[in-house]
């Protein structure tokens, strides 16, 4: 009986296991941020703990940091990113703090720098953390009880999850991007349709996008409610990581490369559940809810709760249009944008950067409409720079800001005022997320771009 | 970790599917650096809303939530788990919950109850006529309908354990663990 990839990282990485108990899994990266690690650290601090291996642990600051020099950071803010300086200096973990140039949001840091490898466990207490999958490894979310419990044991108890592979078949459209396919299949699955499973990506579709496209797609698996998802490693990944400062040099790459290929999924291996999804009638997908499940093809329209069948479904979709202003039957095209932003750690990567940048490239973003870029990382920011993909935006008209995770979540200054209206490259539009009142749509960072020129939902062709 | 054995009280219903932990606890207060002091901002955007569930004078006191499908999904943030505990919640009862919600309100003494959607709105039902419901994970029960919840999980909320020093107890087969695997990776190294 053949394995799946996930069974298969599962299983080299058991401690311990036990009748009636979950199962104890050793832990190669742990990621850390400020925002759920202070009261970790903390209760180390009260057992007279220590961290076990803070040599496969490592710490940024993401969430919290000012993107530019416009918006001071918040008091706040700053205590919290100085404890975690403290923490990390106190307890010897390395740390990227901002300013050192190598500080950036975890999830994409990890693949930049070459320490997210295939057949890794990668833990971060951060729900998108399954972002890490897209290169073969088993990268979940996790607490701030479990972060200490890492911190101090470099390892987690965990049930073993089930298995479900999304098989994306046919071809994908050339306007349509890795986002369009995994929002279109959350649309598809729910915003619960994942819990209780590690997900598997496969299929034509899958093999043939980059690396920073899988990424893309791994990242929102916790938005259909799986906390992991994961991709066979294969020559994409392996070109990705080869060189990179984390990953392994010479022979030692030469070994590497024999045990990732091993990893795939056996031909003859089983999953608890399987879905099919047709890429080929993917179109470029927007939200108009507010969970990512709530999800149209652009040249759709705002959809009309009284013709949905389950009456949570139906409440669920009134508050949310309720809370949006928008009313169904809406074309979706129509709807006018105040704010674009295109950041994230679903969207920030170069790929990212270079595909907004070739849909404005010698525009303007329309009157109506405040624009802003913030890379993912330092290295992103500068190979941009380097690229002129900077001046462009700003020639534009958008704003050029430093990385982090931004109006994503808005725990820094960039926010949404209440009723403003955002295309986001993001991965939530929950109510408030990007700043309370404020009303998020999901989009790829091509439809973002374009609807920036032209304040209304559209793709890259149409501007 | 709190311990749980028992809880009677009258229930707070949410009868709302998906609520995220956004909503629970929003991000503007996820920037203390301390684990306590949460609950007055438990849902603190709807709770500007008077018809808040939680608002309604039934709701005052009660130490039960009884929530929709996928009660907790999306954030990672303990907080929302922290922040329903330190508000006076000692169980939450839901079709279903976000996996990492349900893990993180396990290691904190809050009980995620899983019952089928038809009895959690027949609890609804009982809670709204003013009912008292007692959870009693000794008798793994919650208003009388039977729950699933494993062994090591139960003794762990009935005992309150420490589940790192329960851990460090293996630390021998961590040990044997890392002597046989070379670490693939440095962090000190890049």
């Amino acid at each position: 009986m053949g394995r799946t990839l996930f069974e298969k990282v599962w299983e080299s990485h058991l401690v311990s296991q036990g009748e009636g108990r979950p199962d104890l899994l050793y832990v190669d990266l742990h990621l850390v941020h400020e925002v759920t690690s202070p009261q970790a650290f903390e209760g180390l601090r009260i057992a007279g703990r220590r961290v076990r291996r803070p040599d496969l642990t490592l710490a940024t600051m993401d969430h919290n940091v000012a993107t530019g020099d416009d918006t001071p950071a918040d008091p706040l803010s700053e205590l919290q990113l100085d404890a975690l300086a403290r923490n990390c200096a106190e307890f010897g973990v390395p740390l990227y703090a901002t300013g050192s140039g190598r500080e950036g949001i975890v999830h994409v840091i990890g693949p930049e720098l070459g320490l997210t490898q295939p057949g890794l466990t990668i833990v971060c207490g951060d729900s998108h953390t399954s972002t890490h999958g897209a290169v073969g490894a088993l990268a979940f979310g996790i607490g701030t009880s479990e972060v200490e419990h890492v911190l101090a044991t470099q390892t987690l108890a965990q049930r073993r999850p089930r298995s479900l592979r999304i098989r994306f078949e046919g071809v994908m459209p050339p306007a349509v991007t890795a986002k369009d396919l995994v929002l279109a299949a959350i649309g598809k699955l729910g915003v619960d349709g994942g819990v209780g499973h590690v997900v598997e990506y496969a299929g034509p579709v899958i093999e043939r996008l980059s690396m920073e496209g899988r990424l893309t797609i791994c990242n929102m698996s916790i938005e259909a409610g799986a906390r992991a998802g994961m991709i066979a490693p294969d020559e994409t990944t392996f070109a990705y990581l080869e060189g990179r400062a984390g990953a392994p040099q010479g022979a030692a790459w030469e070994a590497a490369l024999d045990r990732w290929r091993a990893l795939p999924t056996d031909a003859d291996a089983t999953f608890d559940r399987e879905v099919v999804i047709d890429a080929t009638a993917i179109r470029s997908q927007v939200t108009w809810g507010t969970n990512p499940g709530m999800v149209v093809p652009i040249d759709g329209a705002v959809p009309d709760p009284a013709a949905m069948d389950d009456a949570d479904d139906r409440a669920a979709a009134e508050r949310a249009l309720a809370y949006m202003g928008l009313e169904p039957g809406t074309p979706i095209r129509e709807i006018e944008v105040g704010r674009v932003f295109i950041g994230s750690c679903t969207n920030s990567r170069i790929e990212d950067l270079r595909a907004a940048a070739a849909v404005v490239r010698g525009r303007h973003v329309h009157p109506s409409v405040r624009a802003m870029v913030v890379p993912g990382s330092a290295q992103v920011k500068r190979q941009a720079e380097a690229e002129g993909l900077d001046r462009i935006f700003t020639a534009a008209g958008f704003e050029w800001r430093r990385a982090g995770c931004s109006m994503c979540l808005g725990m820094n200054p960039d926010i949404l005022a209440p009723g403003e209206r955002c295309a986001s490259t993001s991965n939530r539009n929950f109510e408030g997320r990007q700043g309370a009142g404020g009303r998020t749509h999901l989009v790829s960072p091509a439809v973002a771009a374009a609807t920036a020129l032209v304040g209304h939902f559209a793709e890259a062709g149409e501007v | 970790m709190r311990a749980f054995r028992t809880v009677t009280s009258r229930a707070a219903v949410l009868d709302r599917p998906d609520v995220d932990t956004d909503q629970i606890i929003p991000k503007q207060f996820l920037k203390r650096i301390e684990r306590t002091g949460f609950g007055e901002f438990l849902f603190f955007d709807w709770r500007k809303d008077p018809d808040f569930e939680l608002n309604r004078p039934q709701a005052q006191g009660t130490r039960i939530l009884l929530a929709g499908r996928n009660f907790g999904c999306g954030s990672s943030r303990e907080h929302a788990p922290w922040a329903l505990q330190d508000y006076g919640f000692d169980a939450v009862v839901a079709p279903s919950f976000g996996d990492i919600f349900k893990q993180n309100s396990l290691k904190i003494g809050l009980l995620p109850v899983t019952l089928p959607a038809e009895q959690v709105h027949e609890l609804m039902a009982r809670a709204r006529d003013g009912e008292e419901l007692t959870v009693d994970l000794g008798a793994r029960t919650a208003g009388g309908f039977p729950f699933e919840l494993d062994d090591f999980q139960r003794e762990c909320l009935l005992d309150g354990l420490d589940e790192i020093a329960l851990t460090l107890r293996e630390d021998a087969a961590i040990a044997a663990y890392e002597a046989a695997h070379a670490a693939p990776i440095s962090t000190l190294a890049v």
